[in-house]
């Protein structure tokens, strides 16, 4: 090629619709960019790595000791649940990226495009399900260092990730919501760490629940981060799987059910 | 085909704000027709509407003979956007940008690469490919939302308000772009708050007010139309005032005004100065100023509409810079 040339000698071929393939291959594509967007800001990589561990030290070695009598003891009990909210937190990037690109202009260059319309939203999943990954692996190696070992299986282990991964694809539409709904990005973050704090601290992720009033022990016992936290540490650690994880299956799906069609409302009233 | 881009009582409400009020728009193809209004007349709203951004409440429009909403898809293959909310990733690099785009359009990666190039290149980006596109300039970053349209070789390009906020100099580069694209074939639709701009580029031009096209024609029609430029004598001594006022209303046929030593009257004729020059100088008048100054949109507004530009903040439809 020559000289830059704009427009196409020939009439060009247009199809009437995306493709399926089509669409994951642009699905791939967005998740790429979203992790690029990383390597321009390693703020956010520590957002999803320092973070975590600081919690796993903070928790371990402040209240481990005084909840758990050792913290070596603490750490096989609490870990699981640092992975559980954790794994919430991060989904909160799928509404910050989402939130950024409605409103600094980027969703209207890509509906433009012959995109698949879902591609976008896929591709910020997508990427998310790789930081989730590596959160996950990272708390693991952390927790390893520090003396926590797996109770179980490697297979176990394996379904226990599957387990979070799911329950993090049906949350995002938690986070995808706050992202329609917030102003500024700023605001996704405060509704988003506003609405989660206290579901996962009203839960068994951090002391037994012994401790608590009964009205308290009741949420904690239907909140779905309190039985996630259950089947991760029956998984990883040992203990009752079937119910909790059966629970947090159904916990996935009435999340799925409730967020999603509130987000295409949402989304349909905003662009 | 005859047109490229088509619309007819486009109809869009936000609530209780009318947007688009029946906007009727016909481009011919290769050509560039300029949309121009004030803040909240509807000119983003067209756009977003063409570009299958957002859904008319009534009216049709078709792109390159496609409906703009049973055949979305088809007239997204035939488009390029560039405008205040069509953004390019500020978090990524100027070739990362273009790259994307590429990929999303189904261009092989080393075809992508090698177009980012090319179009960084045209655009004189090279020296910046690999820099966030959030430390580019004003300019910089009109050139790169510019080429991030024209991945694609769009037949039609949607370009609004391409120089708002940008410095004269940026703003006759850009043009200079635009011109290089209509001749390689490129429909143009161009919004624009700048009358000069609308006439530098367009070939016809269509104002917009409240939601609805108050006039079109070419820019000359445009022109004659509501006395596009005026022409302005301030004679050194005041007691010319009188002769200057006649000559200068001889001229232009009208009744000038006069407003303090200033004596100012609208002509439709460039051709009408050296001949006021002449006609002053045989009177014997000494000139303090003369000057054939092209009329602002206010004053195309004022004589199309009976009146002045008012800017309306409302709204989610229209962006609020410039």
């Amino acid at each position: 090629m020559t000289a830059a040339t704009t427009t196409a000698p020939s009439a060009p071929q247009l199809t009437p619709r995306v493709g399926l393939g089509e669409g994951l291959r642009q699905t791939g594509t967005l998740a790429w960019r979203t992790l690029v967007q990383i390597r321009h800001n390693p703020w956010e990589l520590s957002d999803f790595s320092i973070q975590p561990i600081m919690f796993v030290l903070l928790f371990t070695y402040v209240f481990g000791g005084a909840i758990a009598g050792s913290p070596g003891d603490y750490l096989t009990f609490a870990l699981p649940g640092i992975i559980v909210m954790n794994m919430l937190f991060v989904t909160m990037y799928v509404g910050l990226g989402l939130n950024t690109d409605l409103t600094k202009g980027v969703f209207d260059r890509l509906r433009s495009l012959p995109v698949a319309r879902w591609a976008p939203l896929a591709g910020r999943i997508t990427a998310d399900l790789v930081k989730q990954a590596w959160s996950i692996a990272l708390l693991l190696a952390v927790g390893y260092i520090l003396g926590f070992r797996i109770g179980t299986s490697a297979l176990a282990l394996l379904g226990a990730v599957g387990l979070l991964l799911v329950f993090a694809l049906a949350f995002s539409w938690v986070s995808v919501l706050i992202g329609m709904v917030a102003k500024d990005p700023e605001k996704v973050q405060l509704f988003g760490f506003t609405a989660l704090f206290p579901v996962v601290f009203v839960s068994n992720v951090f002391v037994p629940v012994d401790t608590m009033p009964g009205w308290l022990q009741a949420f904690v016992d239907v909140n779905p981060v309190t039985i996630l936290a259950d089947a991760t540490r029956g998984l990883m650690v040992g203990g009752p799987v079937a119910g909790p994880a059966t629970g947090s299956l159904l916990w996935a799906a009435i999340i799925v059910a409730v967020f999603a069609p509130l987000s295409v409302w949402r989304f349909k009233r905003r662009v | 085909m005859d047109h490229a881009i088509w619309a007819e009582g486009l109809v869009k409400r936000f609530g209780d704000t009318t947007a688009l009020a029946g906007v009727d728009l016909a481009v011919r193809t290769g050509t560039v027709l300029g949309l121009l209004g004030p803040n909240g007349a509807g000119k983003t709203t067209t756009v977003r509407v063409l570009a299958t951004l957002l859904q008319p409440d009534a009216g049709r429009a078709s792109v390159g003979g496609y409906d703009v909403l049973r055949d979305a898809h088809r007239v997204r293959q035939l488009i390029g956007l560039t405008g205040q909310y069509a953004s390019v990733d500020e978090t990524l690099t100027g070739t990362e940008n273009l790259v994307l785009i590429g990929r999303l359009l189904g261009v092989p990666r080393p075809d992508a690469k090698a177009r980012a190039r090319e179009l960084l290149a045209r655009f004189d980006l090279l020296d910046a490919a690999d820099r966030a596109a959030k430390t580019y300039s004003g300019g910089m970053r009109r050139r790169l939302d510019l080429a991030a349209s024209l991945v694609g070789r769009p037949r039609m390009l949607y370009l609004d308000e391409p120089t708002a906020g940008l410095d004269p100099r940026s703003r006759m580069e850009l043009w200079d772009l635009v011109r290089g694209l209509v001749a390689d074939g490129v429909t143009v639709l161009l919004t624009t708050q700048y009358l000069e701009e609308a006439d530098e580029l367009a070939d016809e031009i269509a104002v917009i007010d409240h939601g609805r096209v108050i006039a079109s024609g070419t820019p000359d029609e445009l022109k004659a139309k509501t006395g596009a430029q005026s022409l302005e004598v301030r004679p050194a001594d005041a007691t010319d005032l009188p002769t200057v006022a006649s000559v200068v209303g001889e001229l232009a046929g009208v009744t000038p005004e006069v407003d303090g030593q200033l004596v100012t009257a609208p002509v439709q004729d460039p051709g009408l100065l050296p001949a006021a020059v002449r006609r002053l100088d045989d009177a014997g008048v000494v000139i303090a100023e003369l000057a054939l100054r092209s009329s602002s949109l206010n004053e195309v507004f004022l004589s199309l509409t009976g009146h002045p530009v008012e800017d309306t903040e409302d709204d989610d439809s229209e962006g609020d810079q410039a």
